[in-house]
């Protein structure tokens, strides 16, 4: 177990090497996790690792104490009964509206001509309440991955994903439209952990950000 | 032939049964010893009636989401909690008992529930109302029954965080925040959000003020995180608190966690709330807190306070820490916290 005691969560996929610098200077040694991409659960570290969108739910549940997600994935599953403690401020991505390049937007004619859009993504509860607030119908398309293939296919007229450089978009022919949300990791705690290990909480809270106002 | 049942409902079994009859000896012992009156009230009731209590916004765990209309036209719902069924039997069948009246229940409620987050639909409550009885003594009664109700049932290890609704709004007006920005702020507070409260905060009012509530909003442990608070408007918006530790005995203080930036979500508590952990479980196994207003609303206008467990989690707790070691490690006792 680390030196805080913690059960700490923490997302494979492109936020995990940052996740671990994090822990590093803090002074959890994640040596054992880089060396390892098949193992999940390292006591010595007091770490599991899981895909991002899975964090919220073992802190949740408390089978984790603390950990670290995208904003993304806390928005997309409004209603976890987390504690969200900080921001971390690494893995900045954009969550945007995105549609076939050129003039005019497919998206704005299918809504103009048909009344509705089809729209697809795997973030359907953020879209989902994008589209109410902005007073437009959609109808939802909810893929697993490679979004980017259902406008060039004719199965939606626009998407809503994740982008950090806009790269993907782009060599897909591809063209943002609009923000609708900007997102960085997080440090996340389960709210009994919250009450009952307080002073270790708050001590790796003041670690990580060793600037913080008010810490 | 297997026919289903619905989602966050179940059967319970008798090796199940006869264990869960155990928590629930203990508890309705412990009530009847304490002076509580167990009473029963229908699982429906009409809708205009609970409405009374004034819940809100759509998200409210306490907001009725089973209806259904009777013969007559009449919108009937089932129960959501038992402090509101009790707020009207109060006012309606003890009129002109003198208070305190101490009542005491166990009942099955009915709740909207999120897929795939293993919530019950059903939930089986034990609990007690304290009406007539306000803070802090009513409250740190209260608050003594539940402690001794967490022993009575083997569960000593759980703890209370103890918190005041009506704090962090206090301090609010002491600091001047405006109108708007108060209500983005505990909306914030309320979600468990800190990053968001931080943003709000400081969007709010000055550097230093900001810096104040940010400090009062993470303090949790034990009567040092009162005693440490400096600012007099923080002293006074949790004079609350510090009256309701100086009622409660030694044995008692040390099951609470006190959290200054608690709030609960549900719309009709006016003071003290608590949330129960017991360890082993991520989520609060009971509740409760004060609602002074909730019963004139019904039209008896008494003080009251109240909490309730949730039965099954007690026995989950009970049963222990059979799902792997990544549990919350249940020989870890809190020994008081800290400020950040």
């Amino acid at each position: 177990m680390n030196r805080y005691g913690l059960r700490i969560a923490v997302p494979r996929g492109t936020m995990l090497g940052d996740a671990l610098d994090h822990l590093d200077r803090v002074g959890i040694d994640t040596s054992e996790v880089r060396s390892n991409d098949r193992k999940l659960l390292f006591e010595d570290a007091g770490i599991v690792t899981m895909r991002p969108s899975d964090v919220a739910t073992y802190v949740e549940a408390g089978a984790a104490d603390v950990g670290i997600t995208g904003k993304d994935v806390l928005m997309e599953q409004r209603g976890r009964d987390v504690v969200e403690l900080a921001d971390l401020g690494f893995g900045p991505c954009r969550i945007v509206l995105a549609s076939v390049a050129g003039d005019p937007d497919p998206a704005v004619e299918a809504l103009r001509r048909l009344g509705i859009m089809r729209v697809a993504t795997k973030y359907t509860g953020i879209a989902g309440r994008f589209f109410e607030e902005t007073g437009r119908q959609v109808e939802l398309v909810k893929v697993n991955g490679s979004v980017e293939l259902a406008p060039l296919t004719g199965l939606v007229d626009a998407i809503v994903d994740l982008t950090a450089t806009g790269t993907t978009l782009r060599e897909n022919g591809l063209v943002e439209r609009e923000e609708i949300a900007f997102s960085t990791a997080r440090l996340i705690v389960n709210p009994a952990a919250h009450r009952l290990k307080a002073a270790a909480v708050d001590e790796l809270r003041r670690a990580l950000l060793p600037a913080a106002p008010g810490a | 032939m297997t026919l289903p049942i619905p989602s966050g409902t179940r059967d319970v079994l008798p090796d199940e049964m006869r264990e869960r009859q155990g928590v629930v000896t203990a508890l309705r012992d412990h009530f009847a010893t304490c002076g509580y009156g167990e009473v029963s009230t229908p699982a429906v009731e009409y809708a205009s009636v609970l409405e009374r209590a004034g819940i809100g916004p759509s998200e409210d765990a306490a907001r009725p989401r089973f209806r259904t209309i009777d013969e007559h036209g009449e919108t009937l719902v089932l129960r959501s909690d038992m402090t509101v069924p009790i707020a009207r039997l109060v006012a309606s069948r003890f009129g002109d008992v003198e208070p305190p009246i101490r009542l005491s229940y166990l009942a099955h409620c009915y709740r909207g529930i999120l897929p795939g987050r293993g919530e019950a639909r059903e939930l089986l409550q034990a609990g007690i109302e304290l009406c007539g009885a306000g803070a802090p003594e009513g409250t740190a009664e209260a608050l003594t029954v539940l402690v001794g109700a967490l022993r009575a049932v083997g569960l000593d290890g759980a703890r209370v965080a103890v918190g005041d609704a009506a704090l962090f709004p206090e301090l609010l007006d002491a600091v001047g925040v405006g109108e708007r920005e108060r209500a983005e702020i505990l909306h914030e507070l309320a979600t468990r959000d800190h990053v968001g409260l931080e943003r709000e905060i400081r969007a709010a009012t000055d550097d230093a003020t900001a810096a104040l509530l940010l400090d009062v909003a993470a303090r949790r442990g034990g009567p040092e995180v009162l005693d440490q608070l400096e600012d007099p408007r923080a002293r006074e918006a949790s004079r609350g608190l510090r009256q309701l530790l100086e009622r409660i005995d030694d044995d008692v203080r040390s099951h609470l966690i006190l959290d200054l930036g608690l709030t609960r979500k549900l719309g009709y508590y006016t003071g003290a709330v608590f949330e129960v952990y017991a360890p082993g479980q991520g989520h609060a196994i009971g509740g409760g807190g004060r609602y002074d207003d909730l019963l004139g609303r019904f039209g008896r206008p008494l003080p009251a306070v109240g909490f309730a467990l949730d039965v099954d989690a007690l026995h989950t707790a009970l049963v222990g820490v059979a799902r792997g070691r990544w549990r919350v490690d249940p020989t870890v006792i809190p020994n008081g916290g800290s400020a950040a």
